[in-house]
């Protein structure tokens, strides 16, 4: 009778459980086993070479694309946890008081993430592109008279990576937005009368009160900000169109690129768990950056 | 008060309200130069950059659909993002409501399992999904991709729902139980209904993720016919990088329907992702 | 119980959604995979041509773009399920892995029989393609393992309205490097565009470099490079990296030649507002559809030496192989040559504007096409040299020659960093 009972409680987890190991699981150990040969892609798995940790040492010694990728993706995540991050702030700290149009700009600013990376990025390059776009960016610098600074944004190498992190943050300050006002409200309005009542201003009790009780959240922003761009691709692909030379390069790029074209399939699988150590390590190291700052506060 | 602290709060808001403005028109000016542009034609769709074409040109997207076959592709996203969604809704909700209701050997174990998987990003995993789909003869089949995005879908639908089953009281359940109910049929009697407003969330997630997919659709399909919007859109411009306005259409097309459904369940978006995050 | 019902019917849809279609067993059908979209109703032509005479059903289908077509049979051969006939795209190394994983059908002692009678009718430049020689470097048995269905030449071409209103002679396109560069000048001045081609795409770069090398150094000295005997810090080298530098400096150059795609430069081209394109044959057919009006032609790409002969690349445009693991093989072969005989061939080249590989449909072609088929006699083609270079290297010299264009490196420093990566490659002793 239990044991019918344990079953049938099996049952129900069973279909989660059953696509998570295919689809999660094996995946995960097939990479892991992959990346410790040298196979092309093409014939059998079992007539690849056993090369041990031979791709790794690749990695780290002799694959000076991949770093830049690591460096760009570095680049981008840097722009988007300073400009977009405080630009979210900012528009949240604003529209906590602005309690009339809250609502219609949280509707507006959380519209640039929920679009694909494919629009956005393809509608971007229509815009921003002098070839094959409407150059609005340049037209725009001429009509004010800053016409020494038109350039060609996407495919100029110095400037195209900055092109694409402003792209991406514009799509992406939605969910910091989001995130701070959630955090910004969770804070008691008595905490703001009590120090108004002790004579602080905006600026002390900014200082004191919501930065303090606001650090988890910061972290937390600070965290989702460097996981989801240092994997970021797929807008590149649709702004772009590639990797310009190794200039607009990332990582998940380049892994999906060594993948599909130069038949050294498993060494696309090194490269990814390469990158999957370095974001663990990261995370690792903001988790006990957020314990101390929690401690403090 | 002072005229001059009134002045002062006033030019502070105004500047604000500006500040706010102007962030908003930056977030809607791109969608509706993309829609405007969908309405010109080859030759004017550079000289007139007005956000009102001077005329329109409905027949883009009549071409789009026909020649440019986007009305396959749209059909092709629908398909999979209504699989999607129902086979997420139903493997989740069973998963989070053992997780939460049961007791069975493992069971913290498995669930660990799964909140790890949000926590721990394996990039490139498209990379195995290649072979290991190929294996099982699944590559190149809606099956497959369906598969594999429940699979995307499933720790933070799994996650939202136990939360919220852990919250619901159990009067209900009880009282179905004892009416002689099967476990199978309070969860579909009794625990699917309550969750209407989480399951709203979960559906809209995933709704919104799988019609955004681009990366598994282009390691999986190879078949044109196959494709969903996004992955047909990146094919499109290959193809037909001269018909500006035809994309923009496409482009429209693929934007339209998300920024529908998100408009109608914003709230819902909103709620489950501070929920999320807010625990 | 109605949820019951709901799982039930649920299950159903996902599995006849996962079902493949069946194919109907019975009389032999030949399956064939392509890529090649504009060609796809000239091929169904074909097609019916043959059943009307043999009976047999052959099933031409399209997997476009190319980089979906490339994943698909890649894919296949994984999973150990290829078509009858399928072309390979990509480079010899890759066509090595299929027949290592023992995918190809050897084709060679059908090519011999009659008195290599198949054989003879290609152009053997078109067949060295598909061919491994004695003693190659990728570790084959030496052998024809794939057949041509056309040619291509890559060379550049030139837009003649264009150059006259430049004031030159569009009858004589520039011969020498010098007369190239110098038109640089005159086409920033009337504010046209230079070379187009599609330079974001690496392959296309390392073509017209490699021209140039053979141009500068010979042939022998490319391939001893190749080899791992000469250093690509070897003077010569360097020269054929400072023309990049020469062409950037003198304006003759598109700008964002190193981020355009093929298609875009095709567009550019085809609207007149590129002087000259760096693109190959099947680019008659491209431009035809773009710009029917187009006053065009065919040139060698100027020459910066006189020591050696300038090369273009040119071969086997594209090659089908057949499935030696297929259980139609024999009737897949009588195919193809029913395919590549000179009746097939002829009514190919007129109907899709691509040469022949069969020397013999040489009949009608226009114009645009025929100036392309002249310069047969300069080809090339790394798949025929018998040695491969590292992918890495190639990588590494390609990006460095678009750093240079790009103004951020100079001609030596790509060089040393080429050769650095090059010593690292041949250390490893990775057999290609």
């Amino acid at each position: 009778m239990k044991l019918k009972s344990t079953l049938e409680n099996y049952l129900f987890v069973l279909p989660a459980v059953s696509i998570f190991t295919i689809f999660y699981i094996i995946p995960f150990f097939f990479v892991l086993r992959l990346s410790l040969f040298d196979w092309d892609g093409i014939g059998r798995i079992s007539s690849a070479t056993f090369v041990g940790l031979n791709n790794f040492k690749e990695i780290l010694l002799q694959d000076p694309n991949w770093w830049e990728a690591m460096r760009n993706a570095g680049w981008i995540t840097l722009i988007a946890l300073t400009l977009q991050n405080a630009l979210a702030f900012l528009l949240a700290l604003a529209c906590d008081r602005e309690i009339k149009m809250k609502n219609f700009y949280r509707v507006i600013f959380f519209i640039p993430p929920i679009l694909s990376e494919i629009v956005v990025g393809m509608v971007w390059r229509f815009i921003i592109n002098d070839i094959d776009g409407a150059n609005i960016v340049n037209r725009l610098l001429s009509h004010m008279g800053l016409g020494q600074f038109v350039h060609s944004w996407l495919s100029d190498p110095k400037t195209a990576l900055t092109t694409v992190a402003l792209v991406h943050s514009w799509k992406g300050f939605g969910w910091g937005f989001l995130i701070f006002l959630a955090g910004l409200q969770t804070i008691p309005a008595e905490f703001y009368e009590a120090a108004r009542v002790d004579g602080a201003n905006a600026w002390q009790s900014f200082r004191n009160i919501t930065i303090p009780l606001l650090i988890p959240v910061i972290i937390l922003v600070a965290i989702l900000t460097i996981l989801g761009t240092m994997q970021a691709f797929v807008l590149i692909l649709g702004l772009v169109g590639g990797e310009l030379a190794g200039h607009t390069s990332v990582p998940v790029l380049r892994i999906l690129t060594v993948m599909r074209d130069s038949s050294r399939f498993s060494y696309s699988c090194s490269l990814g768990i390469n990158l999957g150590i370095i974001l663990v390590i990261i995370s690792f190291i903001q988790y006990k950056f957020s314990e101390r700052a929690r401690n403090l506060a | 008060m002072s005229i001059y602290y009134q002045a002062k709060k006033t030019t502070i808001n105004t500047l604000i309200h500006l500040f706010l403005l102007a962030v908003a028109v930056t977030c809607i000016y791109p969608l509706l130069w993309m829609v405007a542009s969908s309405f010109k034609t080859q030759g004017t769709i550079f000289r007139d950059i007005s956000l009102i074409p001077r005329q329109f040109h409905f027949e883009n997207y009549y071409l789009a659909l026909t020649q440019g076959d986007f009305g396959r592709y749209f059909l092709n996203s629908i398909f999979y993002t209504v699989s999607v969604v129902l086979g997420i809704v139903i493997v989740s909700s069973l998963a989070a409501y053992a997780f939460s209701r049961f007791k069975f050997p493992g069971k913290n174990l498995l669930f660990f399992m799964f909140m790890a998987a949000m926590m721990i990003p394996i990039p490139g995993s498209f990379v195995a999904l290649y072979v290991l789909l190929n294996k099982l003869h699944l590559r190149n089949t809606p099956l497959g991709y369906i598969l594999c995005m429940i699979n995307v879908g499933l720790s933070t639908s799994i996650f939202l729902l136990k939360t919220f089953f852990d919250k619901m009281p159990q009067e209900l359940e009880d009282a179905a139980r004892i009416d002689g109910c099967s476990k199978l049929g309070i969860w579909w009697n009794v625990a699917l209904p309550l969750s209407g407003p989480v399951l709203a969330v979960v559906v809209v997630f995933n709704a919104l993720n799988v019609w955004n997919e681009y990366v598994l659709a282009l390691i999986i399909f190879d078949n044109k016919n196959l494709m969903p919007l996004q992955r047909a859109l990146m094919m499109f411009r290959g193809e037909f990088l001269t018909n500006y306005p035809l994309l923009m259409a496409g482009l429209t097309i693929t934007a339209l329907p998300i920024i529908i459904l998100y408009l109608l369940m914003q709230k819902y978006i909103v709620k489950g992702v501070t929920s999320a995050v807010f625990e | 119980m109605f949820a019951n019902k709901i799982i039930c019917s649920l299950l159903l849809l996902f599995s006849m959604v996962g079902c493949a279609p069946q194919k109907e067993t019975g009389k032999t059908a030949i399956t064939i995979w392509h890529w090649m979209t504009d060609r796809a109703p000239a091929l169904q032509e074909l097609v019916k041509r043959y059943e009307a005479k043999t009976g047999i059903k052959v099933n031409f289908e399209l997997y476009a773009p190319s980089d979906a077509y490339s994943q698909k049979v890649r894919a296949a051969a994984q999973g150990a399920n290829l078509p009858d006939i399928f072309g390979i795209l990509g480079e010899k190394r890759d066509f090595a892995s299929f027949i290592r994983a023992g995918y190809i059908l050897d084709l060679t002692p059908y090519m011999d029989e009659n008195n290599s009678a198949w054989r003879n009718k290609f152009f053997a430049k078109a067949l060295a393609v598909d061919e491994f020689s004695e003693g190659n470097s990728y570790g084959i048995d030496s052998g024809i393992y794939g057949v041509p269905i056309d040619i291509v030449t890559i060379q550049m071409v030139y837009n003649k309205t264009l150059l006259n209103q430049l004031g030159l002679n569009h009858q004589r396109p520039p011969q020498t490097f010098a007369e190239f560069l110098d038109i640089g000048k005159k086409i920033k001045a009337a504010k046209l565009q230079g070379l187009v081609s599609g330079w974001v795409e690496t392959w296309m770069i390392d073509c017209f470099a490699n021209n140039f090398a053979f141009n500068i150094m010979g042939k022998d000295k490319v391939l001893a490079t190749i080899r791992g005997e000469v250093p690509y810090t070897d003077p010569d080298w360097i020269q054929v990296l400072t023309l990049f530098k020469q062409m950037q400096e003198s304006g003759v150059l598109a700008d964002g030649v190193v981020t355009m795609i093929n298609k875009t430069a095709e567009q550019l081209f085809a609207n007149g507002k590129a002087v000259f394109a760096f693109n190959g044959s099947w680019c008659v057919n491209v431009y035809k559809a773009m710009n029917p009006s187009l006053d065009y032609a065919a040139m060698l790409p100027p020459q910066a030496s006189d020591k050696y002969p300038m090369a273009i690349w040119g071969g086997a445009g594209s090659s089908f192989m057949v499935n030696a693991t297929s259980k139609n093989k024999e009737a897949a072969v009588r195919f193809l040559k029913w395919f590549t005989d000179t009746d097939q061939q002829a009514y190919l080249a007129e109907a899709t504007n691509n040469l022949p590989a069969n020397k013999e449909s040489l009949r009608k072609i226009p114009e645009a096409l025929a100036s392309f088929s002249k310069a047969m006699d300069y080809s090339t083609h790394p798949n025929i040299w018998g040695v491969s270079e590292f992918p890495v290297v190639i990588e590494a010299w390609d990006r460095g020659i678009q750093s240079i264009i790009l103004g951020e490196k100079t001609p030596e420093k790509v060089a040393s960093e080429v050769q650095k990566i090059k010593e690292r490659e041949l250390a490893k002793k990775r057999v290609y």
